[in-house]
């Protein structure tokens, strides 16, 4: 007893849980008790159609205040992260969003803007060093193959919408989530951004880290590939499978996962 | 006299011993007449919404010499490299820094002007005429003057660094008349920076007038920084005229101030000229900031592009009338005007009068308002980021002002105005 009980503490301190999430935006319920473990070091992709709920999965845990709670909790290594009332202390505590839309801010660059959110994780009083922060800012750009002068320009404001996705997964890299959710980070991607965008992904894949990638194409888990596949209908997630489910999901399609067919582990 | 009218306010009228005499008696005409012009009420179509009670005038006094004048000096330090730099204390110049100047340029105090550039001083001094409501104020400014600085730049010639002119006020209640008359000959160039500050946090009185005359192919970028004490009443009334194809970019910051009243006049007189005309004010607490503008376009092919943006916290408030005037001769305009409003109280109040008078119809013209909050998913974005939702929206803020002084095209000026708002602000950013 005592035995399983510690293998299960430690498998909730590693792990991201989301169990029974209900969730509403006004009266209209969206999402109808989700149920999903990612552990640390694992990638695991969430595939549904247009309207699923996917967004508004990723949205709820980063805290977007349109969306209501109705039941259910998330829990990022043992801690609820519904406790925590802002998104910006979800952040802090290592949860990570990739946007399917990211936002445009007129006027505040991109060297200023994640300076802000680096230096937001650090100890009151303590101060970013600037020629470090630039040095890894560079680094990181360079790998992701975004040219040195975005860092003054606004924050994804005239950006294509590869460079809108390039310049996430660089915030990823410069933030270090324990926790990342990617959200349609292949949408808008041509086959080389994809290319790069993913060996940025995988570059941060390590035994510290959990992504849940959400995206209604195979493709990107061709260059992604996750440990595990959920399926989401309506929702919820109505089927997991290993990574060889996305490939029967784009040859199939969907509806063929609701037919009839229920969950299985 | 009746001992009840409010123009007989602590102010006095002791003219200045630095003027010629024909200037003096000028001084006490504009005094006379200052005195029997009626103060405006709201009823004024240049008054409309405007806060008349902020301008009593009664508790002022005529400034004082300054008594610090060593720390001012020091604290005059804006851009590293300049080409000239005055600095006026209480009205008097305390400092004047000229040998970075080309030849053949004057930077001198308006005094010397008159004496020694007459004939310049005497065409171009106050030679507009002041149509957007404080004409009272500016005769008391004339009436009262005694600093002040003409900048001119004869034909064909360029100032590559920036002129820095620096005027201060001390001590409770004085009172500041800061003069800028820019006269720049054919396809000259120059770029000239007022700062308006406040020795200490006292209350006073500010009345201030610029007049620009640009020549043919002339080109002036001008940024005004105010940043009186947070109880400090100004007055700031500029006038530009651009002649054939010169090109006037402006920029009125106010950072400072309790109740600013900026009145600015743009005239397009030659053709294929142009004047850009910026301002920023993150106000906030019970700040009020009132501006009223005209673009006159009195020729053909001319441009005039106006774009306030406001930021409006707790109580504070903002009123902008601006019109565009097109005369019948003046095909071919192009005409913007544009005043933003970022509302991030529910307490603070912005009144935005755009208006138009097109008396042809060769033109293309723009005029709005927009008002608006910090948009949710903006600072959700932010804050998705780990960013404080405090410190997001004074981003916003910053940005929102930012992007407006990408129109400046001195990078180092830019850089520099973006620092002060910053500061202003509380916002700290990569270096
Ligand atoms: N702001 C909103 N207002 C109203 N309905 C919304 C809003 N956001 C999402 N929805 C609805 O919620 C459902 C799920 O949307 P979403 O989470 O964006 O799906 P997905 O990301 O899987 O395409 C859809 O039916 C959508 O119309
Ligand atoms: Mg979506």
């Amino acid at each position: 007893m005592r035995g399983l009980h510690q293998e299960f503490l430690i498998y909730l301190l590693m792990s991201l849980v989301i169990k029974n999430l209900t969730a509403n935006i006004g009266d209209q319920q969206i999402l109808k008790g989700v149920n999903l473990e990612v552990p640390k070091g694992e990638v695991h992709a969430i595939m549904g159609k247009n309207g699923s709920g996917k967004s508004t999965l990723a949205k709820i845990m980063a805290g977007h205040p349109d969306y209501t709670v109705t039941g259910g909790e998330v829990l990022m290594d043992g801690e609820n992260l519904f406790d925590m009332e802002e998104p910006d202390e979800r952040a802090r505590a290592g949860l990570f969003l990739a946007f399917q839309y990211p936002m445009e801010i007129p006027g505040v660059t991109i060297a200023n803007f994640i300076r802000a959110a680096v230096q937001a994780r650090l100890p009151e009083g303590e101060e970013l060093e600037a020629t470090d922060y630039y040095a890894n800012l560079y680094a990181k750009m360079d790998a992701l193959k975004i040219p040195r002068a975005f860092t003054s320009r606004s924050v994804n404001e005239g950006f294509s919408g590869g460079e809108k996705k390039r310049c996430e997964i660089l915030q990823m890299a410069m933030l270090e989530p324990k926790y990342a959710v990617l959200d349609e980070t292949d949408s808008g991607l041509d086959i080389d951004a994809l290319k790069i965008v993913s060996d940025g992904v995988n570059a941060l894949r390590s035994p510290d880290r959990g992504f849940l990638v959400i995206t209604h194409y195979q493709r990107l888990l061709n260059y992604i590939v996750p440990d595990k596949v959920h399926v989401m209908v309506d929702g919820r997630i109505v089927m997991t499978g290993d990574k060889d489910l996305a490939l029967e999901l784009e040859a199939r399609g969907y509806d063929w996962v609701t037919e009839g067919e229920l969950a299985t582990a | 006299m009746n001992p009840e009218t409010p123009t007989t306010d602590g102010l006095q009228f002791t003219p200045s011993p630095v003027w010629p005499d024909w200037f003096r008696s000028a001084q006490q005409d504009a005094w006379n007449e200052y005195l029997a012009t009626p103060a405006p009420t709201r009823k004024d179509e240049t008054w409309r919404y405007a806060n008349i009670k902020a301008l009593d005038l009664s508790a002022f006094r005529n400034a004082p010499p300054i008594a610090s004048e060593g720390k001012l000096i020091n604290a005059s330090t804006g851009l590293e490299a300049i080409a000239a730099k005055l600095v006026f204390g209480n009205n008097a110049l305390v400092h004047s820094q000229t040998d970075g100047l080309p030849a053949g340029v004057v930077v001198q105090p308006l005094d010397v002007a008159a004496r020694e550039n007459e004939a310049l001083f005497r065409q171009y001094f106050l030679s507009q005429p002041v149509e957007l409501g404080s004409h009272k104020y500016a005769l008391l400014h004339k009436a009262l003057l005694s600093g002040g600085v003409l900048v001119h730049v004869p034909a064909n010639v360029e100032v590559a660094l920036p002129i820095e002119l620096y005027h201060w006020v001390e001590g409770a209640n004085s009172s500041v008349f800061p003069h800028t008359l820019i006269v720049l000959g054919d396809n000259a160039k120059v770029t000239v920076v007022d700062h308006f500050k406040s020795a200490d946090g006292a209350p006073a009185f500010a009345c201030g007038i610029n007049d620009f005359h640009l020549g043919r192919g002339a080109k002036l970028d001008y940024v005004a920084i105010q940043d009186w004490s947070a109880d400090t009443l100004a007055f700031h009334i500029n006038s530009t005229v651009c002649d054939r194809d010169s090109s006037s970019t402006a920029l009125v910051a106010n950072l400072g101030g309790r109740h600013i009243r900026g009145e600015s006049f743009s005239k397009l007189a030659g053709e294929g000229s142009r004047s850009v005309m910026l301002s920023i004010n993150p106000l906030d607490g019970e700040r009020q900031v009132d501006q009223r503008t005209l673009q006159d376009h009195a020729a053909p092919n001319a441009t005039s592009d106006l774009l306030y943006r406001n930021s409006l916290d707790d109580k504070s408030q903002a009123i902008f009338s601006g019109l565009i005037r097109v005369e019948p001769g003046s095909k071919q305009t192009d005409a913007y005007q544009k005043v933003e409003n970022l509302v991030l109280s529910e307490d603070a109040v912005a009144h935005s009068m755009p208006g138009l008078q097109i008396l042809n119809d060769d033109v293309r013209c723009t005029h709005g308002a927009t008002s608006g909050g910090i948009s949710q998913d903006e600072l959700f974005y932010m804050q998705a980021r780990g960013i404080r939702p405090d410190l997001g929206r004074r981003l916003v803020v910053a940005g929102f002002f930012h992007s407006l002084l990408e129109r400046l095209d001195n990078e180092t000026l830019r850089a520099r105005v973006a620092a002060l708002v910053n500061e202003r602000l509380g916002v700290k950013v990569a270096d």
